[in-house]
């Protein structure tokens, strides 16, 4: 009698125990049903400062909802599959990459914000303006400057640089398949040598020991030398803010972006064709505009914002100062050739 | 069979339709929360056309060669490093097997790109070896657990009888030990294989661009190519390939269905004795590699810039620099129990339910029903074998025509991540539940009891330390679940392996070091909760489980 008394008692207590564990998971969707919702759907790398979401809650009566899907292309496939009955009301990350299959597959509807004048609509990608520019995320070969004053050789400056005898086996880059970083390093290599050069530059990193990984964590933490992980390589192909983050103790930066290797990618944010929440959704690509937002994005994302007038942290005008002419593509032409392109460089550099 | 009542009694008739009532809920769930979304997105690949080029590809079919081929290594390595493990937790009493049980299944939950990692550490360059090694590192918990649950209720009479006989050790075990073992081997074998064969992040990064598998080349046709027919001829054929798997397995497993004499797990373990040293100091170095990228990774998590530093453990506190997480590291291990606490909950509901149906519809007469049974069995396990993206992008196309549109609900997260334990509770389960025999059942019948009292006087506490096994088993998978929750997590709900993966992909030292210490914290409540729930399951003091 008594054991099986005591497993009972054992196994109601671990029940409520589990149970209690439980609640926890549902706890937030008391209030919701006073104040209108919104859901922003966006990409992996989104980070904002909670008061600033909490800010702009306050102020417009509404509750953001943010759902995160994957990292620009397949926040975008999710979206194109989607569009029938869209997963929110407002998208924020699909980039200048896949604008254009956003775009095509009517994805979004046109908004112009009143905000969109103060900067983003330099960068705009259609007549229309379904598409506002948030920010920019350039992608640069970065170099860790130690390492080339240990080694007393010069640094690198250009692609054709990383093609050269003299940095044999000091290059590390991303599969363009599989890592967005990759696939905007590969993009500037075609804008700087063409369609009909590229695959011949290419051929020539492979031939100087370029070493291909599948995703930016591995490049970036296990092979550069400039960063925790102390790889081997003192090149890689990261972006033009990274250098912010690598900062020493002393204050002074330990790696440097290579102006002249940077492919310009541009963020946008736009409102969902059959958003049932239109002045809402709006709203919100207001807010992504607005000086509010645009102040926490270079900290909290490591990227440019797309307004003007809007002050980069400090360290940043000597660190990671924004590139100032860098590649870009049309985005006809990247959508066009970018599944072609993919290809050609994974038979190019798989065999 | 001889039963007490024969013919189509009306309480027999009744006993039927109930079983096939209870029957159809996990059928039920696994129809809407699986079946439905693979059948919506594979459709629509076949509707868009050219899934015949990519079939007549030979391309495709060296990459579904390497699949299974590799998918296979890393299922004969896990086995054997897993049996003399199972061999130590199971029938050896030893000061520190329960620790031994517990760390077992620590690498089971790290974050894929940790462990990733870590093997790039000692192979730079990747290659097929350590992605072989890697994909059996994670799963020789698998086989370790699985197959212990049966071992320590075997009899070791038989075995000590054949040894008196004259049989050597090795031919005691082989011709005793392994047969009576063998539905819970191939169980595991049918487990670990899918885990390899549908393995993510370990092949991206150690095979580079060189080495694919269906499961990375559906992966990036779907999200970043959006090239869904050939997505849904790669899909097609992992399909093949699973289902062709599971029918080994199950054909394995019939063979060994008549019922093991199950012996109450605390007579059967004892101090080893001569040769059985070997086996112990054989599990011991398997658990000594299996702890090696777990040191690796502790020494990472207190590496500061100049030297050692709790930096990153004190960083858990906080959201990571430049808030890199919405959320602290401590809330994060909160979402971790809390999801894994609701999908271990439902999947045990679901599995226990399905095996208990299983062994019934085995048990009745007629073919009809045991063909039912054999294809529920078979279904079940699917999950394990299609692609978590599959899955979620088919969410993506048919959950909101359910009421209350759950593509963004955080439900979403438990039931995928129960979606994946299911399999493994009926895995761990069913074997138990089958070799019960089937005379305790019909002498407790015959005395008058109700199935249900049969239920709860013979099966359940003849299995009840496999049912905790399964839910201790099914908790860590959902623990460390990374695939479909990473697809399905709220950014304001990040779970550790999630979180991981967040910190990871951002520079800087101090997120490089909180997102190592935030592992070691996954790490701490793995083995919190398995402790914990073992020490449930073993109920020291009392021998009452299987005492009759």
């Amino acid at each position: 009698m008594n054991p099986r008394t005591a497993r009972s008692a054992l196994a109601v207590a671990t029940v409520t125990v589990l149970a209690s564990a439980c609640s926890l998971s549902g706890g937030s969707g008391g209030d919701a049903q006073q104040t209108p919702e919104v859901t922003l759907v966006t990409h992996d790398s989104f980070v904002a400062p909670q008061d600033v979401l909490d800010a702009f809650q306050r102020q417009s009566g509404l509750k953001l909802k943010v759902v995160k899907y994957g990292d620009a292309g397949e926040l975008t496939n999710k979206l194109v599959l989607t569009k029938a009955n869209p997963i929110g009301d407002v998208a924020y990350g699909v980039d200048s990459t896949f604008a254009s299959r956003a775009l095509g597959e009517g994805v979004f509807q046109p908004y112009t914000s009143p905000e969109a004048d103060r900067g983003p609509q330099r960068y705009s990608v259609d007549p229309e303006h379904r598409l506002s520019a948030v920010d920019l995320g350039d992608v640069c070969v970065n170099v860790d400057a130690g390492y080339f004053t240990a080694k007393g050789i010069p640094e690198p400056k250009t692609y054709d640089d990383l093609a050269d005898p003299k940095y044999k086996d000091l290059t590390v880059a991303e599969d363009p398949a599989t890592a967005s970083p990759g696939l905007a390093f590969l993009l500037g290599t075609i804008a700087k040598f063409g369609e009909q050069g590229w695959q011949g530059y290419w051929t020539k990193l492979r031939a100087n020991g370029l070493k291909v990984d599948s995703g930016w964590e591995e490049a970036y933490t296990k092979d550069f030398s400039g960063s925790s992980g102390k790889g081997p390589r003192p090149i890689v192909v990261s972006y033009a803010s990274s250098p912010a983050a690598e900062v020493g103790q002393d204050g002074k930066p330990r790696t440097k972006a290579l102006l002249g290797t940077c492919y310009r990618q541009v963020e946008y944010a736009g409102v969902l064709t059959g958003s049932k929440n239109l002045p809402q959704a709006q709203k919100v690509v207001d807010f992504l505009l607005s000086q509010q937002f645009q102040t926490t994005v270079p900290a909290n994302m490591y990227v440019y914002p797309a307004r003007q007038g809007v002050d980069l942290p400090a360290a940043w005008a000597q660190v990671a100062p924004l590139p100032s002419n860098p590649a870009t593509l049309p985005a006809d032409q990247v959508q066009a050739g970018r599944e072609k392109w993919i290809g050609a460089w994974r038979s190019l550099m798989g065999a | 069979m001889a039963l007490a009542h024969g013919g189509l009694t009306p309480a027999r008739t009744l006993r039927t339709a109930g079983l096939a009532l209870l029957g159809l809920l996990p059928v039920a769930f696994l129809v809407v929360f699986f079946a439905w979304p693979v059948v919506a997105i594979v459709g629509r690949g076949f509707s868009a056309g050219g899934v015949d080029t990519v079939l007549a590809d030979p391309q495709t079919w060296r990459l579904a060669g390497f699949t299974l081929a590799s998918a296979a290594a890393s299922t004969v390595v896990a086995l054997l490093a897993g049996l003399p493990v199972a061999y130590l937790l199971a029938r050896v009493r030893l000061p520190g097997v329960g620790l031994a049980r517990t760390l077992v299944l620590v690498p089971f939950v790290l974050p894929t790109v940790v462990v990733g990692l870590a093997f790039r550490a000692i192979w730079p360059d990747g290659g097929v070896l350590p992605l072989v090694l890697a994909n059996a590192f994670f799963n020789v918990a698998v086989v370790a657990r699985t197959v212990a649950g049966l071992w320590s209720h075997l009899d070791p009479r038989a075995t000590e009888a054949a040894r008196a006989l004259g049989a050597s050790p090795w031919r005691a075990f082989r011709t005793v030990t392994l047969p009576a073992l063998g539905p819970a081997v191939a169980s595991a074998a049918a487990v670990v294989f899918l885990f390899c064969a549908t393995s993510f992040g370990v092949v991206l990064i150690l095979g580079g661009g060189q080495y694919r598998t269906l499961e990375t080349e559906i992966y990036l046709r779907t999200v970043d190519l959006l090239d869904l027919s050939g997505a849904a001829a790669l899909s097609l054929i992992q399909f093949a390939a699973v289902l062709a798997a599971l029918a080994l397995g199950a054909m394995a497993r019939r063979r060994r269905e008549n019922a093991v004499r199950l012996r109450s797990a605390l007579v059967t373990a004892r101090r080893p004795r001569g040769g059985e040293w070997w086996t112990v100091g054989a599990a011991v170095v398997v658990l000594a590699l299996l702890m090696t990228p777990i040191v690796a990774l502790l020494v990472e998590s207190v590496s500061g810039e100049t030297g050692w530093s709790l930096a990153g453990y004190r960083a858990l506190s906080g959201t990571g620099a430049n808030d890199a997480l919405q959320v602290s590291g401590w809330t994060a291990a909160k979402n971790s129990l809390a999801a894994a606490t609701d999908a271990t909950l439902l999947a045990m509901a679901v599995g226990v339910l399905a095996s208990v149906v299983l062994v019934a519809l085995r048990r009745a007469p007629g073919r009809l029903a045991r063909g039912m049974g054999e294809t529920m069995d078979a279904a079940l396990m699917l999950p394990l074998g299609v692609s978590a993206v599959t899955v979620g992008f088919g969410y993506l196309i048919t959950l909101d025509a359910l009421p209350g549109d759950l593509r963004t609900s955080p439900m979403l997260v438990p039931l995928a991540q129960a979606l994946v334990i299911i399999p493994l509770v009926v895995r761990m389960v069913l074997p138990v539940l089958r070799a019960v025999d089937v005379r305790l059942r019909q002498a407790a019948s015959t005395l008058g009891a109700s199935p249900a009292r049969v239920w709860r006087e013979i099966d359940l506490p003849l299995t009840a330390r496999s049912l905790v096994a399964a839910a201790g088993f099914g908790f860590v998978v959902a623990l460390g679940e990374f695939g479909a929750t990473s697809f399905l997590a709220r950014p304001d709900a990040p779970t550790l392996p999630v979180a991981v993966a967040t910190l990871m992909g951002r520079p800087g030292e101090l997120n490089n070091q909180m997102a190592y210490a935030a592992c070691a914290l996954l790490m701490v409540v793995t083995v919190a909760a398995v402790a914990l729930i073992d020490r449930f399951g073993s109920v020291r003091g009392h021998g009452s489980v299987g005492e009759f």
